[in-house]
Order: C-alpha cells, then structure tokens, then sequence
C-alpha cells in the first residue's frame, strides 16, 4: 500500500466548520492551485460536491477526508460505496448538527 | 459437487492422502483461531470507535464555541483564513501495525514546520484566535485518531471475511474431499486384496482338482492290478501238488 506519499486531511463542509480546522492548519493549495478543502453552502451544486469527493478519493496526497454529517447525508450513496481503506472518510459532526452516533 | 480426488488406489497414495487429511485439519483449527483472534481485536475496535466518536462530539463542540468567541471579537475571518492557506502544517504520516498477521495503519500526526498563519493583521482579536487554533488543532489530532481507528476497522473486517471464507472452505469442501478420497482408495485397496484373495482359491482348487483328478487315476491303475492278482488266488497247496511223490515211484 503506497501510502507514504498520503499525509493530507482533507475537509468538505459548512463554512465554520472548514474554517474553523483550517485555522488549526490542515489547509493545503499546492503548486496547480488545488485544494484540499471544499466549503458547502445552500449555494453549492450537489455534483460539485459529488465531483470534488471523487477528486480527493482519487488523489494520492490525501490520507483523511473530514466531512459533516450534512454534506455526508448529500453524498450519501457515494460515502457507502466507498469501501477502500484509504482516505479514510470520517464523518464530523458541525455547529448546526450535534454529533448522532446512528450515522 | 466432485466428491473425491482422481488419483491410484494405491497404499502409496493412501498414505500420502492421510498426510494431507491431517495437514488440512491442522490448517483449518490455525485459521479458525486466527479468525477468532481478529474478531476479537474488530470487538476492541468497534468499542474504541464508539467512544472516540463520543469525544470527537465534545471536542468539535468546543472548538466551534471558541470560533464563535473570535466571531463575536474579532468579525468573521473566515474569508482571511481561507485565503491565506498555503501550505498544511498539520499532516499525517502512517505507520503498519501487524496485528495477529495483518498490516494494520495507524495514522500519527506532525507537525510540518512553517507557521503560515502570521495573522498579525487581526489585531485585538490575536490571543482569541490563537486560542481557537489550539482548540482546532487538539480537535484535529481526535479526528485523525478516529480516522486510524476507523481504517482499521475497514481493514479488519475484510480480512475477518476472507479468513472465515477460508476456513469454512477447509471444513466444507476439503476435508470431505480427502475423507472421501481415503475411503475409495480402501475400498479399492480391499476389493482389490478379495480378487486376489478370490484368484488365489482359484488357483488353489484348480491344483487341488489337478490333484485329486492325478490321485484318482493312480488308484484306478492300482486297484486293477489289485482285482487282476485277486483274480488268481495265490494256490499254494498246487505248488505241492507237483512235487512228485517220492516215496511211492
């Protein structure tokens, strides 16, 4: 498992929450301008959302992707396919939406 | 369903069968507690995810109400976050683990180095924020705790599956296979030792016939000349009788 060269978290979520672990320092833009972060608001097209979940699977930088349970339920389908050890995806709960261990 | 080997019914084969019958059966008892040993560890896990998400809840909680204590200070800095993101300071390096046989990640997390975020520009607000970045950066280190955990958990459970597979594989398809195998290869074996047993009698009779058919003939040969001298009595008194008187000439 090539995964020494995955050192990344990742975060898709509501704006606090994304702002929030990006002053703990997690945020990335490497050389080409990409991301490692994806702020969802009311405003932001579910395929976007799906597109940019499948980019950070797909990338080999990324270790860990943080993502609210609320932009989890969007992408539900998605999460459940993924079934592949690496990136983790971890579900974190946001302001809004206290944490429900049924999830 | 093939219900035995295609080999001889050979001794030789036969033993080499029972080699393997035990071979299989040492093998499927390993793997039934290795599958057990990994089940355990999966129960562990679960109830470390379980409790590592409990703490994840709190910690998060905390750490939004200390962001929105810089809100309330200092305005939104959303927006000055987001675009003064360069490089991550916060990154995470894995490590395998071999638990009972399998390669399990652990994620630690480190420190890169660069403190990008100077924010001198947010002012009265500093000591706030700075505080807020601590209580991110300890959220942080729970999530990739629960993310190690969570992998592991993935990761676990497909090696449970392939090893259970195994093992009822073992007990289900082999075993029975070489247990049948071993009981033809007898069969054959036995019948085998009747022909011979059978073939043998054979032979035996035939000579015992051959024999007899001799010993008759032997007999017959015998008894004739036997019935030709009791035809003719040994007549003794006529042997006298020639003799010549010899006092009355």
């Amino acid at each position: 498992m090539a995964n020494k060269e995955r050192s990344l978290i990742a975060v898709m979520g509501d704006e606090d929450s994304v702002t929030g672990l990006l002053l703990g320092g997690i945020g990335h833009i490497d050389g080409k301008q990409k991301a490692n972060f994806l702020v969802v608001d009311s405003k932001t097209p579910l395929d976007k959302i799906e597109s940019t979940f499948e980019e950070f699977v797909k990338r080999k930088d990324i270790a860990i992707i943080l993502i609210t349970q609320q932009v989890a339920d969007d992408i539900r389908s998605m999460i459940d396919d993924h079934d592949q050890a690496f990136p983790t995806v971890l579900e974190i709960p946001s302001k809004d939406h206290p944490y429900d261990p049924t999830k | 369903m093939s219900a035995r080997m295609n080999v001889f019914p050979t001794r030789m084969a036969l033993t080499a069968m029972k080699i393997r019958l035990k071979g299989a059966v040492t093998g499927h008892s390993l793997l039934k507690r290795k599958a057990e040993a990994l089940t355990r560890r999966f129960r562990d896990i679960v109830k470390r995810i379980d409790d590592a998400k409990r703490k994840m809840g709190k910690v998060m909680q905390v750490a939004s109400f200390s962001y929105a204590e810089v809100k309330y200070s200092t305005g939104d800095i959303g927006f000055q976050v987001r675009e003064s993101v360069k490089a991550a300071q916060l990154k995470v390096r894995s490590k395998m683990e071999n638990v009972s046989g399998v390669q399990l990640p652990t994620f630690e997390m480190f420190s890169d180095g660069q403190n990008s975020f100077e924010l001198t520009g947010l002012g009265r607000g500093g000591q706030q924020v700075q505080k807020c970045k601590d209580t991110y950066a300890k959220a942080i280190e729970v999530l990739v705790e629960l993310a190690s955990l969570q992998t592991a958990f993935v990761i676990l459970d497909e090696v449970i599956k392939i090893t259970n597979r195994r093992v009822n594989a073992i007990e289900h398809v082999i075993i029975p296979k070489i247990e049948n195998t071993i009981r033809w290869i007898g069969s054959e074996l036995d019948e085998q030792d009747r022909e011979e047993f059978f073939r043998l009698k054979k032979v035996q009779n035939k000579k015992k016939i051959a024999k007899d058919a001799d010993q008759k003939e032997r007999d017959n040969a015998n008894a004739e000349k036997d019935a030709a001298a009791a035809a003719a009595p040994l007549n003794i008194l006529a042997e006298y009788e020639e003799d010549e008187d010899v006092l009355f000439k």
